[in-house]
C-alpha cells in the first residue's frame, strides 16, 4: 500500500519480499470490514473475497450469544478475505503504479551514515547487493527487524503479545453468515474466532495473551479442546494450519527516523482488542506513501520531513489504538461470570454500535456495577 | 551464532516458521531464515520464546 501511493506520487519504489509467493503462507484470520476500503483506494476483485457476512456473533462463556449487524460490528467484520489473492491484488496495484518488486529476496542489514539510513543490504538468488535509497520502509510485520536495526523501540511487554493458532477447518457446521467471537476462559486474555470461508469451511482460530500462557503449546491445546467440545466443529478436518503472534500494545512513541519509517505490525499499529491489523495498516501505509512521494519531490527524507507521516498516521488511528489498549487491559481481567452478564445485558438492552463507548453505555444504563471498572471510558 | 545446539532444541516437526518467537524476543537473539531458527549469544535465556510458541516447538536442550 505504501509502495502504491509512493509510486503513484512519482517516487521510484522497490518492494523487497523475502517469500517466494506474495500472500503465502497466510498468517491471518482474514476478517475485515468494508467501510475503509474506498478511503485507501482498494477495489476488491472476486477472488480476494471468500465470503461476505451479515455481521458478528459474540458468544459468552456460557454459550449464550449476541448478534450484531455488519454496520455495527467494527473493523474485522463484513468480508472474509482470501489473503493469498488479496495480497497479490495489493502488489499488482503497486506494480501498476510503477513500483518494482523482487521475490525471494531478504533485507539483511540497513546501510547507514551516522544515524541516517541510506539504504539496505539485500540477498537475492545467492547475490548480496547494496541498494541505496532515500527512505527504507519497514513493513516486515510482527517479527520486524528493520525497526530494531534502525534503533526504533518496538519491543513488547509480555502483556502486549498475543500468541495465535488457527485451522482452516472444513466439514463443519458453523453459521456461515456470521463471524463468531467466543469470549472468556476458553481463550484466556483473548478470544476464539470462527470466520466463515464458505458453507462448510471456516478459519477457526485462537489468540491468547502471553501472560496467560502456562505450558508450551497452550495456544494449540486450548483451540483443540474447544473444537473437540463443539459439536459443530468436532468433525472438521484441517485444510491449513496458521500460527503466529500479534502485538496488542499501546501506540509506540516513534515510527520514523532519518531515512526510515515503519508501517503495520512493524509499527505496532494493530488493534489491541481484536488483534486485527489490515485496516489500520493500510490507512497508515497510504499516508506513508503520500508523504514519501512528497519527500521525493522535495528531495528530503530527513526525520523532519517524515514527521508528516508520524503526524498523519497518529491523526487517523492513535486515539483509537490507545483507547482500545486501555480497554484491553481491563477486558483481560474480566471473569466468565461478568462476560455472561454483559452478553445477557446486551441482549436485554441492545446496542446501536460496536464501539467500546456504545457497549459500556448500554450496559451502564441497566447494570452500572458491571462497568464500574471502565469509568474512564464513559 | 549457534545457541540452538547447546541451549535450545527446536522441534522441526512442529516449528511453523511463523516468527512468533522472533518478534517476542526482547533482545533480538533469534534469527529465522524461513527454514531454520538460530539463537545468538545475545540470548538472556528469558524463555519467552518457549512460552509464546503456539505449537510448543521450542524447549530447553535435554528436556530441562
Amino acid at each position: 500500500m505504501t509502495a502504491k501511493w509512493a509510486a503513484k506520487g512519482g517516487a521510484r519504489v522497490l518492494i523487497v519480499e523475502k517469500r517466494q509467493e506474495i500472500g503465502s503462507p497466510v498468517r491471518c484470520g482474514e476478517g475485515i470490514s468494508r467501510s475503509w476500503l474506498d478511503s485507501v483506494g482498494i477495489k476488491l476483485d472476486a477472488k480476494s473475497v471468500a465470503r461476505e457476512v451479515k455481521g458478528a456473533k459474540i458468544v459468552a462463556p456460557n454459550g449464550s450469544s449476541f448478534y450484531l449487524s455488519e454496520k455495527m460490528a467494527g473493523n474485522e467484520v463484513g468480508i472474509v478475505l482470501e489473503r493469498v489473492f488479496f495480497d497479490k491484488l495489493l502488489a499488482r496495484d503497486a506494480v501498476k503504479a510503477g513500483a518494482d518488486l523482487m521475490l525471494k529476496t531478504s533485507a539483511v542489514k540497513l546501510l547507514k551514515t551516522g544515524d541516517k539510513v541510506t539504504g539496505v543490504k539485500i540477498k537475492s538468488w545467492g547475490e548480496t547487493k547494496d541498494i541505496k535509497c532515500g527512505c527504507v520502509v519497514g513493513a516486515d510485520g510482527y517479527e520486524s527487524q528493520v525497526g530494531r536495526w534502525a534503533g526504533i523501540n518496538t519491543s513488547l511487554a509480555p502483556r502486549d503479545i498475543t500468541s495465535c493458532f488457527q485451522y482452516r477447518l472444513t466439514n463443519i457446521n458453523h453459521e456461515a453468515d456470521y463471524c463468531e467471537f467466543v469470549l472468556g476462559s476458553k481463550a484466556p486474555g483473548g478470544y476464539i474466532w470462527i470466520f466463515p470461508k464458505n458453507e462448510d469451511t471456516a478459519n477457526v482460530g485462537i489468540g491468547m495473551q502471553l501472560t496467560k500462557l502456562k505450558d508450551p503449546a497452550d495456544v494449540k491445546k486450548y483451540l483443540d479442546k474447544y473444537i473437540q467440545n463443539d459439536p459443530r466443529l468436532k468433525k472438521g478436518r484441517p485444510l491449513e494450519l496458521v500460527s503466529g503472534a500479534v502485538s496488542i500494545c499501546a501506540p509506540i512513541d516513534k515510527a520514523i527516523g532519518s531515512g526510515i519509517l515503519l508501517v503495520g505490525d512493524a509499527a505496532r499499529q494493530i488493534d489491541p482488542i481484536t488483534g486485527g491489523g489490515i485496516s489500520n495498516s493500510c490507512k497508515a501505509a497510504k499516508v506513508a506513501g503520500e508523504v514519501l512521494a512528497r519527500a521525493t519531490r522535495e528531495k528530503d527524507f530527513s526525520e523532519r520531513s517524515l514527521q508528516r507521516y508520524e503526524k498523519g498516521w497518529r491523526d487517523l488511528i492513535e486515539n483509537h489504538l490507545y483507547r482500545n489498549w486501555m480497554a484491553k487491559e481491563k477486558l483481560v481481567t474480566l471473569t466468565d461470570d461478568t462476560f455472561n452478564k454483559v452478553i445477557a445485558t446486551l441482549n436485554e438492552v441492545g446496542v446501536d454500535k460496536m464501539s467500546t463507548y456504545s457497549i459500556l453505555k448500554a450496559i451502564e444504563a441497566k447494570h452500572p456495577e458491571l462497568v464500574r471498572e471502565f469509568q474512564e471510558f464513559l | 551464532m549457534g545457541k540452538e545446539l547447546d541451549e535450545f532444541d527446536v522441534d522441526v516437526t512442529k516449528c511453523m516458521h511463523c516468527g512468533a518467537c522472533v518478534g517476542s524476543c526482547p533482545v533480538n537473539a533469534i534469527y529465522l531464515n524461513e527454514v531454520v531458527l538460530e539463537f545468538n549469544d545475545d540470548c538472556t535465556m528469558c524463555k519467552r520464546c518457549i512460552k509464546v510458541c503456539p505449537v510448543g516447538a521450542i524447549k530447553l536442550a535435554g528436556g530441562r
